[in-house]
């Protein structure tokens, strides 16, 4: 009797444990902590002189139900369900939601299609007037961008406002100054006001809340599976192209002139917006993409930049000052910082300390030490040749990221040696994005005239 | 008596790290003891225990180990940290202030009477 009361006890806590399982937002651990304290209810409630079956009953009870405790779950562990915005509480109607969703993609994504063509309209042409789309492509692509999660998070009408008045200083930073198509300041606006504005829209992706370091974290996620579809739809579009062009030509007509003033360039505008639609709607396909890419890539990133600092010893004379070089070895670092970011946002913060955590620590301390052996390239320029928009932005960078991975390093080893939480990290590098926006800010709007629009 | 489900989150923090000061424990001992330290009115739903444990850990108020024991089942204990202590001190000078406040106000007033204990002989 009391051997069959036990197995059927067993099932039942097996049954309730797959039950427990197929949530989402309770991982195994989870799961596991709660079974033991069922466990732990049940056997004081049959030493109290219950059945097992009765006992199991009550304590399941005392539980909770299960999607209030979920909610709670999800609600702290808000990583685990990110690209559901758990706290927009969209959970009636998903469906007819779902197809607002993509009406509204739809048109934003037109709209970003048709925003680089409108300049045409007024005799803007894409080759003699490029400097214009150089200093304009980022607002075509990211307003729309932004408008689009304005709608999705029904944000109030303070912070689009706010949104508003951030673009509309993108567009007098893009256009108020006289840059000439070959100066220095006309390429660092280029390649800063898209950063700046996409962490404007990092502010209406958080619905507002931008100050919440979970937001961040989110928007950080946001960013790295945007950056995979974005590719990936680049990809498409390239197989795309190419068979339009083939199969046209193979019947007597020329696409080129479509393919290169509307194809190409609308294209990419609508994926801009596409891509941030695919990832809020289709997250859980490549969910684990980027922390896979990241587990791939953090060895053989680490594996490089050891050997590049081996050679630096053994050649023995520093990194050669030439321009096109620094700029690769900035890249280089950026994309370290990307990866660094990317494992931390996809880190499971309650985990111990493990190898690939040393792995990390071994990759931010080699990159610091590119970082130095940049700066004091850069510096040795500058004392040679003197201050230029693009040697002071060099600097400004390498002295923006030193900062940031100096700290990162000293954060790890404390995590490594048991010192810290890892919580310590997701805090500093989500707070750091206040300065990737300043700095971008500081070189779009001050450094045009600051450098006489050289 | 029934406490409302404010009151009830309010003292959870506090509760869970005042326990956990006197020495590391696990959930359901410490629900047990939140239990027996109210004498059976703090009423909490099991479950949602462990989003708050989960809420001070990521926190860094307390930290977890899992225990294994040869041949038992594997059990998740949580500890208090230095920083949890402190934390702890504040929110023990914050129920003080607003317990001195309750207190003034329901001796001061003469519209009050003092509460009459229900086990009271009166």
């Amino acid at each position: 009797m009391s051997v069959d009361s036990d197995k059927d006890l067993e099932s039942q806590i097996a049954e309730w444990r797959a039950y427990v399982r197929r949530r989402r937002e309770l991982h195994s651990t989870d799961a596991e902590e709660l079974e033991d304290h069922l466990r732990g209810r049940i056997a004081d409630l049959t030493a109290a002189g219950l059945h097992p079956d009765e006992a199991f009953l009550i304590a399941v009870k005392r539980m909770g139900s299960l999607d209030e405790v979920s909610r709670e779950f999800a609600r702290e562990h808000s990583g685990r369900l990110w690209k559901q915005l758990v706290l927009t509480g969209d959970d009636g109607g998903a469906t007819t939601r779902n197809r607002h969703d993509l009406l509204v993609m739809i048109v934003c994504a037109a709209a970003a299609a048709l925003a680089i063509k409108i300049p045409a309209l007024f005799g803007l042409d894409f080759d003699d007037d490029s400097v214009f789309f150089m200093r304009n492509m980022s607002l075509f692509a990211l307003a729309p961008l932004a408008a689009y999660f304005a709608w999705r998070r029904r944000l109030q009408p303070m912070v689009t406002g706010l949104l508003a008045l951030l673009f509309a200083v993108g567009v007098v930073g893009a256009n108020a100054y006289p840059l000439a198509a070959d100066s220095h300041t006309l390429v660092l606006t280029t390649i800063h006001l898209p950063i700046a504005l996409w962490l404007v829209v990092g502010v209406a992706y958080a619905a507002g809340q931008w100050r919440s370091e979970q937001r961040r974290m989110d928007f950080i996620r946001f960013t790295g599976e945007w950056f995979i579809y974005f590719v990936l739809l680049a990809l498409g579009g390239g197989v795309l192209t190419g068979i339009i062009a083939g199969t046209f030509n193979a019947i007597g007509l020329n696409p080129e002139t479509f393919i290169s003033e509307w194809l190409l360039p609308c294209g990419a505008m609508a994926a801009v917006v596409v891509a941030a639609w695919l990832v809020e709607a289709k997250q859980s396909v490549v969910e684990n993409m980027a922390p896979v890419l990241t587990r791939v890539f953090t060895p053989l990133f680490t594996a490089t930049l050891l050997t590049l600092l081996g050679a630096f010893i053994v050649a023995g004379n520093g990194i050669d000052a030439d321009r096109d070089v620094l700029i690769l070895f900035d890249v280089l670092l950026v994309v370290v910082l990307g990866l660094l970011l990317y494992s931390i946002s996809a880190r499971d913060a309650a985990n111990p300390p493990g190898l690939f955590d040393k792995l990390q620590l071994a990759l931010v301390v080699s990159a610091l030490a590119i970082d130095v052996l940049v700066l004091v390239a850069i510096t040795g320029r500058i004392t040679e040749f003197g201050f230029t928009a693009n040697k002071t932005a060099a600097l400004g960078e390498n002295l923006v990221l030193l900062a940031n991975l100096g700290w990162s390093a000293w954060l790890f080893l404390g995590f490594i040696r048991g010192r810290r939480p890892f919580t310590v990290l997701e805090r500093w590098q989500t707070r750091y994005l206040v300065v990737y926006a300043a700095w971008a800010a500081v070189v779009v709007l001050v450094f045009p005239p600051l450098f006489a629009y050289a | 008596m029934h406490i409302t489900k404010d009151l009830v989150a309010a003292s959870a923090t506090p509760l869970v790290l005042g326990i956990l000061a006197e020495g590391q424990s696990y959930g359901y001992a410490i629900l047990k003891q939140v239990n027996e330290l109210s004498g059976g009115h703090l009423e909490w739903t099991d479950g949602l225990l462990y989003p708050l444990l989960h809420r001070l850990e990521r926190l860094g108020h307390v930290e977890s180990t899992w225990d294994s024991p040869p041949g038992g089942r594997r059990r998740k204990y949580y500890r208090i940290t230095d920083q949890g202590l402190a934390e702890l001190a504040e929110q023990r000078r914050q129920w003080a202030a607003v317990v001195d406040a309750l207190r003034g106000v329901w001796t001061a007033g003469p519209v009050l009477r003092p509460i009459t204990p229900q086990w009271g002989v009166a």
